[in-house]
């Protein structure tokens, strides 16, 4: 047993998840990283044991399969000091538009399954009576855009969850951080048109969610711009706001 | 297609850019179409790093696999940057042998180009502390290369300008050391001849490297700083100091292209006056200093390369073979003070003997002048090169964007070796660079 902290990476393969993983490694946290994939885990789990010297497990997690939580929660080894969500699925608005299967898919990655899992892990953490719990959510969830509003519905029904999680346990030892990325250069965004000024690399985000954990942030912007962006978008009449088609 | 260009800005030419996220990926790449080439972080300053018809991006392959903290053996991704091993295991008292003056190359670039630092003259390349090479060639073989395995196609990719196939993972040495600072000691030298005398008589120092203010003529022709280097230990440091200094992230950066005005006769011959006076203040004593403004004192600035303008520059770095590098280097030195517009990055080094087949540095001394991109440039470079190719000298290929085949041809006696091995791992001639075009494939 050591007595290093740890964190629990969902999404552990994913471009963040992996920027995520090292920044808390680097601070010494033990990592436990989870995915559909373990076999794709394995090579970031030698990675973070070459780099920093940390104990790191790899372990099955598939956010559809909400049956599986409890076993997945309870199967750890120990129960984490910080869990982060970094699972989602951005998926194609025009598909989802008329296909319910993949409609019902991106909710369920983006809402359904986060939620779930989080507030799993919540009520055990509350019952210990601390740790910390971070939800990636998206700037997409603050409005409803037309070219992404299943998506950014999902996002905002986990947005939604994570403040009122947050708020029930203002009083607990148990802290919940909301990470609203903006434009971050990864594979789910390859082969989206990203504005520069705008956009960040996967690595900033890593740094931006310790930085939340260890200073107990409630909602992070990882960059200021998007606060402000996001401020104006949602200060738009809807009148004005439902002509736009971005 | 994406327009790409080296960290020069020039030449700016079209290439598909594909990001593959496995080795599978990478060798579908490489397989599916003639004239690729791998790139790492764009720090070739030409035409390198520019697939002749796709250039494919290798930063995402960024993971250490394996390290051994007893031998400092490391197993990693070429994709890796040499400031991301920095930051991860100079705290753990591991640095590389050999870094180049930017640590934002990645692993597979520095074996590429066989970077050297400012240890060359006693250390050798990047290319002597690797002990094995993952290659993907263009024939689609994935092989392991070491000194022993494989090799031809080993000492081919050291220094084989990514021509040999796509790198995917590498063994490097890393040095042991106590701190992340350096005990630095400047000389400052009046003239070319006292420089010269000055870096052979610290032939011993484990770093040493000459600025040139060149903007300066006459008797003042060649005058230096001289900056020496050891590693210091854990006693030379403060009680205050860190072990290990922390890397400053680039806190100055070029926000915008300069207009081409800024850098004129005038203000380079301002600076370097500036820069000149300064530095012989701090000359004779010895102080400690971080690596970071040591090895890269141009890292702080990101994106410097914008000072130059829109049009882009380009850097000049030649080496002469030692016997006669007095007169050569003295010729060219008058020749640019005469131009007047070769900016405050003259550096001036010995060299070793290189490791690699086409490995640039050969024993003599090295001198770097970066030049704005104007319209007569390429002549005057072209004059450079004759003086160059008659003392049997030859010009970096990291660096180059413009010298011709003959020049090439006649700095580069290994070159036919290097074709033949070049082709026995892909005789279909898969792997082609914007550079390879101009300089090495059959036309």
């Amino acid at each position: 047993m050591t007595s290093r902290k740890s964190v629990l990476v969902l999404g552990g393969s994913s471009d963040i998840g992996r920027t995520a993983a090292r920044a808390f490694a680097k601070a010494g946290y033990d990592v436990a990283l989870a995915g559909r994939d373990i076999a794709a885990l394995e090579p970031d789990a030698a990675d973070l044991r070459a780099r920093y010297n940390v104990d790191v497990g790899v372990f099955k997690f598939d956010v559809l399969d909400t049956a599986s939580f409890e076993g997945f929660a309870g199967g750890l080894p120990a129960l984490p000091d910080v869990v982060i969500s970094i699972v989602g699925l951005l998926g194609v608005q025009e598909r989802a538009q008329s296909d319910l299967a993949h409609a019902t898919t991106i909710m369920r990655s983006n809402y359904e399954g986060p939620s779930l899992i989080l507030g799993l892990f919540a009520e055990k953490f509350l019952g210990r009576g601390n740790g910390t719990l971070v939800g990636v959510s998206s700037v997409a969830g603050d409005r409803g855009r037309a070219s992404n509003y299943v998506y950014g519905s999902a996002k905002a029904g986990f947005s939604a969850f994570l403040s009122g999680l947050r708020a029930r346990a203002s009083r607990s030892g148990v802290h919940v951080v909301t990470v609203k990325p903006g434009f971050v250069r990864t594979k789910m965004t390859e082969s989206m048109k990203l504005i520069g000024p705008l956009t960040v690399e996967a690595g900033v985000v890593g740094d931006a969610i310790l930085q939340a954990v260890e200073r107990k942030t409630d909602v992070v912007y990882v960059s200021g711009k998007w606060r402000l962006v996001m401020l104006i978008i949602k200060a738009l009449p809807e009148a004005v706001f439902k002509k736009l088609r971005f | 297609m994406t327009l790409v260009s080296g960290w020069g800005r020039f030449p700016v030419v079209d290439s598909d850019v594909l990001r593959p996220r496995s080795f599978e990926a990478v060798g579908e790449a490489v397989a599916a179409m003639s004239g690729c080439v791998a790139r790492g972080n764009g720090r070739a300053y030409g035409d390198a790093g520019i697939g002749a018809v796709r250039t494919i991006a290798m930063t995402g392959f960024d993971r250490v696999r394996s390290f051994d903290p007893a031998t400092g053996r490391i197993r990693l991704e070429a994709g890796m940057l040499l400031s991301d091993l920095i930051d991860t295991f100079g705290p753990r008292g591991f640095l590389p042998f050999v870094v180049p003056g930017t640590r934002f190359v990645s692993i597979g670039g520095a074996i590429a180009a066989d970077v050297h630092g400012k240890n060359h003259h006693c250390e050798g390349g990047f290319g002597r502390y690797v002990e094995s090479i993952l290659l993907r060639t263009g024939q689609g073989e994935t092989i392991e290369a070491s000194r022993d395995q494989n090799a031809d196609a080993f000492f081919a990719t050291v220094g084989g300008m990514g021509l040999t196939g796509v790198i995917l993972e590498a063994t490097i040495r890393l040095r042991p050391v106590e701190t992340g600072w350096i005990r630095e000691r400047v000389i400052s030298a009046a003239d070319l001849d006292a420089a010269m005398r000055a870096l052979e008589a610290s032939a011993s120092a484990t770093y040493s490297v000459a600025w040139i203010d060149c903007a300066a003529g006459g008797s003042n022709l060649g005058r230096s700083l001289i900056y020496l280097g050891e590693h210091a230990g854990a006693d030379e440091l403060a009680v205050s100091a860190e072990r290990f200094p922390v890397g400053q992230d680039s806190s100055l950066a070029m926000p915008i292209d300069f207009p081409s005005m800024t850098l004129n006769r005038y203000s380079i011959r301002a600076f370097n006056e500036l820069y000149y006076r300064m530095g012989a203040r701090r000359a004779g004593g010895s102080h400690v200093v971080s690596l970071f403004p040591y090895f890269f004192p141009l890292d702080s600035i990101g994106g410097w390369n914008r000072i130059y303008g829109k049009r882009g520059f380009l850097q000049h770095q030649c080496v002469i073979p030692e016997k006669g590098a007095r007169d050569v280097l003295g010729e060219i030195l008058a020749r640019v003070a005469k131009r007047g517009d070769a900016s405050f990055l003259a550096v001036l080094k010995k060299l070793g003997q290189g490791d690699g087949v086409l490995s640039f540095p050969l024993p003599g001394y090295t001198l770097a002048l970066d030049f704005p991109l104007r319209a007569d440039i390429l002549n005057f470079l072209d004059e450079i090169d004759r003086l160059v190719v008659a003392a049997g000298g030859r010009l970096y290929l990291a660096k180059d964007a413009r010298q011709s085949r003959a020049t090439f041809e006649a700095g580069y006696p290994a070159l036919q070796r290097f074709n033949a091995i070049r082709k026995s791992l892909d005789p279909a001639g898969n792997i082609r660079s914007k550079l390879s075009q101009r300089l090495l494939d059959e036309v």
